[in-house]
């Protein structure tokens, strides 16, 4: 989707960070990214590369540490596996399933010099 | 650029003017307090990536991409609750008819509501132009590259308008039914726009948007005699994305169901604003 807009967020959290952390240069940026928030990491890759050309940031390595899909279902009352929002649930083909896990988009930390 | 949608934000126009949002953005969020991971973890093992661990730290940010986001739209909220506004974030795939349907709106609730609209396209004047035709004030956001509308945006644009108490204020995001999902701007609901002409399917391949919406305006249903549209399947497949979502079937070239549709915003200007 808008990877574009979510990589320039990426450096500015960057950015914020530096200005309040006194740091010049970043080796590495860990990005959590769920499986149901609806960014492609490769997508993410690639911008994230575009982005930071020029900046603090130029030539970091991105790590994304991808997080599954999960959720409840209300008919089951167990946790259960999802690929897609809105999924059905794997086993009872029920819609009412609450997303528990997998909506994450962080910037989870940096390593920096 | 994004691969998907062409998505990138240095040329936002508003109201025909270059946008501040790129130094904006750092002044605003520069004050807030993180923690380093040594303060927090004293025992953390060593960079692995680093050759040179003395001249290297962690730091843990565990910020939201969408954080920035959400302050900015917030402050637009807090603005709009202040005032009594009533704000709609219209959201659709382009071509379902908008832009036609607020024309039409706004000369049903002349008299009745003080309104102000806000338009977002990639390019052109044209929509608040259209707006501007109705004896309203309009204010134009050329996003540019840009694939939505985000809440800074709609910041600066609200600066431009005049904004009376009790007030309704549209928000015609660009036509696109994945992006603009994610941006909250500070309104009191979405509204999504599906016409006829579309797919019954659309809930389900694009079902952010119908989950983030609160209700559903089926457009150009004067069209259904000449389609084989199934608007049963399509309220279906909008209420398994979304099962609390309300439905308003109406044409804005025919003005069938407009009254209801009024009635809506008469009914939730009281109770969402």
């Amino acid at each position: 989707m808008h990877e574009m807009s979510l990589a320039e967020s990426v450096l500015q959290i960057i950015e914020d960070t530096a200005h309040a952390q006194q740091f010049t240069h970043v080796r590495t940026v860990v990005l959590e990214i769920g499986a149901l928030s609806a960014v492609e990491p490769e997508a993410m890759r690639f911008c994230f590369d575009a982005v930071t050309r020029g900046s603090m940031a130029e030539g970091a390595k991105l790590e994304i540490i991808e997080i599954p899909g999960t959720g409840w279902c209300m008919e089951c009352g167990k946790s259960v596996t999802l690929n897609e929002r809105y999924g059905l649930c794997p086993h009872c083909g029920d819609a009412r399933v609450e997303i528990t896990g997998g909506n994450e988009l962080r910037v989870k930390d940096l390593e920096v010099e | 650029m994004c691969t998907t949608c062409g998505c990138g934000s240095k040329e936002v126009l508003i109201g025909g003017k270059v946008a501040a949002k790129r130094i904006a953005r750092v002044a605003k969020l520069g004050n807030v307090a993180y923690r380093t991971l040594a303060a927090v973890a004293p025992a953390a093992p060593a960079p692995v990536h680093s050759p040179d661990p003395a001249n290297t730290r962690r730091i843990q940010v565990e910020r939201d991409l969408l954080a920035k986001n959400d302050t900015l739209a917030a402050s637009n909220r807090a603005l709009f609750q202040a005032r009594h506004m009533l704000a709609l974030n219209l959201v659709s795939s382009p071509g379902s008819g908008k832009t036609t349907l607020l024309v039409r709106s706004i000369e049903a609730l002349k008299g009745k509501h003080a309104v102000a609209v806000i338009e977002g396209d990639q390019q052109t004047e044209n929509d608040a132009e259209r707006i501007r035709a109705t004896g309203v004030q309009a204010i134009q956001i050329n996003t540019g590259k840009g694939c939505h509308l985000d809440a800074g945006m709609v910041g600066q644009a609200l600066d431009k308008l005049e904004l009376p108490e009790n007030s309704l204020l549209f928000i015609e995001n660009v036509g696109n039914l994945v992006c603009p999902a994610s941006f909250d701007l500070g309104e009191a609901c979405k509204v999504v726009v599906l016409s006829v002409t579309e797919g019954e399917d659309k809930p389900l391949k694009y079902p952010d948007m119908f989950r983030a919406a609160r209700l559903m305006l089926l457009n150009k249903c004067d069209l259904l005699p000449y389609l084989n549209f199934d608007v049963s399947l399509a309220i279906a497949n909008a209420k398994r994305v979304n099962p609390g979502i309300e439905i308003i079937q109406l044409s804005a070239s025919s003005g069938v169901g407009m009254n209801e549709w009024v009635e809506w915003i008469a009914r939730n200007s009281v109770t969402l604003s």
